[in-house]
């Protein structure tokens, strides 16, 4: 009986031949992720186990991204707490305002994450990096402080769901289409405890940030984690951004799956999830009048620069709807300058739109856009859940980037194949 | 590593608002979160449960969100192992950390009443039920899991290995 790649990878960081679903293993942990939410009371745990020192100063990355810029006295308390920890243990990757993003979108653009990687995170969203080849998944408090402390953490290894895909998908759909059909199909527990292994020779028509946005997503399936076979796109990424030494599992021929499912993405469409669930999905072409007062582009599951290139497409020479607020927030630094200098900035700041500093803001309701009563916005974020963005009566429709900016200019939900 | 004492039972997904309502959550002492534990689902649970008792569930026990509150307060009312089908991903991890044995075992759910008196020996992943003379084999933990449980927890547990 074979592994799957997330096995394999698992098996490797545990010394271990071989492991099965069901297992519990301990790991060798490469990089240990928390955020200004998580941290604090990590850093707390970690103090109570008298361990002098974190376990590898190099392999620990801290970015206060939620409620950054600090919003309030409480935030920025926190955020000092965990910037005088990362001072005081010399933590080689603290990233703070300046030299911040949105934490998923700013480890791979970093390099700290590469091909065959065990990554724990204290966000759910750590799940992202699947799209490089590594497995990352995200985890409690006790567990960061656990990892900081040994460098080690603890796991069940998952069974795995595989979704073949085949295909090329038409202009306008995008991985969060693709990961939005998934969810649709499998529902919001549709993979819990395993991991959602991607195939197919349809994949070669996914860009690394469809990947991103995809394998950020698994977590809203239940996944444990979501993981992408490496290929030359993996590999011209990672040379780009790290130097880092990787190595690439690939899964067995006979490993096993719980299920397989078979997608042609050339048959599917730009697709929307209603409130409240991310499952609650509809293509665009029944979406029906859906009238919108607020549009926000970027997060960790969107904010990247094809993101933002698709969106200022489509708002290139036009306006958005008066009365609709429409905000951008590109999810690191250097992608907020590349959109500069690619000039996408001013298209959207012409077109009516604002652009934020990178932050992870209205994504949950934090700050830089929230939500009254009874509005409703569509967004390229990950969840959809009551009050997320706001108040308890205000709603969220995920889509595209491409949908939410042919939306801007609509005022209601619009297919980007109209405008 | 053994324990002995008397089953509490549920069904499907018992969730970790039932477990511990977020009314309570204004403190994380375990004690506290023990005194209204299973409050929401079974209102005489803190009244009966004894020092060794066990809760048997059975799908997708401590579903719902993160908080570690939850095990805590399992663990402070005295309960020694949770015994389901299965565990929701996050509980699962939690329990471990904070040091609550929970086993996943499909006979022993099926087997095993309300007020059956049960025998756990997490060594070898056995749970015996005295009252019908029924023995069941759940998977063993591993060693250095079962190090974390009889630790009290994941910090513990790392305490310990530093000294
Ligand atoms: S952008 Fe949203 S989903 Fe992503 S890490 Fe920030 S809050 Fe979480």
């Amino acid at each position: 009986m074979g592994m799957t790649m997330t096995q394999k990878i698992l098996a490797k960081h545990a010394g271990l031949e071989k492991v099965e679903a069901g297992q519990l293993i301990q790991v060798n942990l490469d990089l240990v992720l928390g955020n200004d939410i998580t941290s604090p009371v990590a850093i707390k745990e970690f103090l109570k186990t008298g361990v002098k020192d974190v376990f590898d100063r190099s392999k620990i990355a801290i970015v206060p991204d939620h409620f950054t810029p600090n919003k309030d006295i409480q935030s920025a308390e926190q955020c000092k707490y965990v910037r005088e920890f990362a001072y005081k243990h010399n933590i080689e990757n603290y990233f703070e305002i300046g030299e911040m993003g949105i934490e998923h979108c700013l480890l791979p653009e970093k390099g700290l994450v590469v091909p065959g990687d065990v990554v724990i995170g204290a966000d759910s969203h750590t799940c992202t990096y699947g799209a490089l080849g590594a497995f990352s998944t995200g985890i409690g408090s006790t567990d960061m402080a656990a990892g900081m402390a040994t460098g080690k953490g603890w796991f069940k290894v998952p069974g795995a769901i595989k979704f073949v895909l085949t295909g090329k998908p038409a202009k306008y759909v995008s991985g969060k289409d693709v990961i939005l059909h998934i969810i649709g199909k499998i529902g919001v527990d549709g993979a819990l405890y395993k991991s959602m292994e991607f195939a197919g020779d349809g994949l070669k028509h996914l860009s690394m940030d469809d990947r991103f946005s995809m394998a950020n997503m698994a977590i809203e399936a239940g996944g444990k984690n979501g993981i992408f076979p490496v290929d030359e796109k993996t590999i011209e990424y990672v040379n780009n951004h790290s130097n880092k030494p990787y190595t690439v599992y690939t899964a067995d021929d006979d490993a096993v799956y719980d299920e397989i499912y078979n997608i042609n993405l050339s048959e599917l469409r730009p697709t929307v999830a209603f409130p409240h669930l991310p499952d609650n999905t509809r293509t665009i072409d029944d979406v029906g009048d859906v009238k919108i007062d607020q549009v926000v582009i970027g997060s960790c599951t969107n904010g990247r620069l094809e993101d933002l290139r698709i969106a200022a497409e489509l708002l290139k020479g036009k306006k958005v709807t008066k009365g609709v607020r429409v905000i951008v927030f590109p999810g690191t630094q250097k992608i907020y300058l590349d959109a500069m200098k690619e000039g996408l900035l001013e298209i959207f700041i012409e077109a009516g739109a604002i652009v934020s500093t990178p932050t992870c803001g209205p994504c949950l309701g934090g700050h830089m856009g929230i939500l009254a009563k009874g509005e409703r916005a569509i967004a390229t974020t990950n969840r959809n859940f009551v009050g997320r963005m706001g108040h308890p009566e205000s709603e969220v429709y995920l889509a595209s980037p491409a949908v939410a900016a042919a939306s801007a200019i609509a005022g209601k939900i619009k297919n980007p194949e109209e405008i | 590593m053994e324990a002995t004492g008397k089953a509490f039972k549920y069904g499907n997904n018992v969730d970790t608002d039932v477990i511990i309502p977020a009314r309570y959550l204004n403190t994380s002492d375990p004690k506290e979160l023990g005194k209204h534990c299973m409050e929401d689902i079974d209102t005489t649970f803190v009244e009966r449960v004894q020092e060794g008792d066990m809760i048997i569930a059975n799908k997708n026990f401590g579903c719902g969100s993160s908080r570690e509150h939850a095990p805590l307060a399992i663990k402070a009312s005295g309960v020694s192992c949770v015994i389901a089908k299965s565990f929701a991903r996050i509980f699962y991890r939690n329990a471990i950390n904070i040091g609550l044995p929970i086993l996943e075992c499909d006979e022993a759910v099926d087997g095993i009443e309300a007020n059956d008196k049960i025998k756990v020996d997490f060594q070898r992943g056995i749970i015996f039920n005295e009252t019908k003379n029924e023995t069941y084999q759940a998977q063993p933990f591993p060693e250095f899991i079962q190090e974390i449980i009889s630790s009290g927890g994941l910090v513990s547990y790392i305490q310990k290995q530093m000294k």
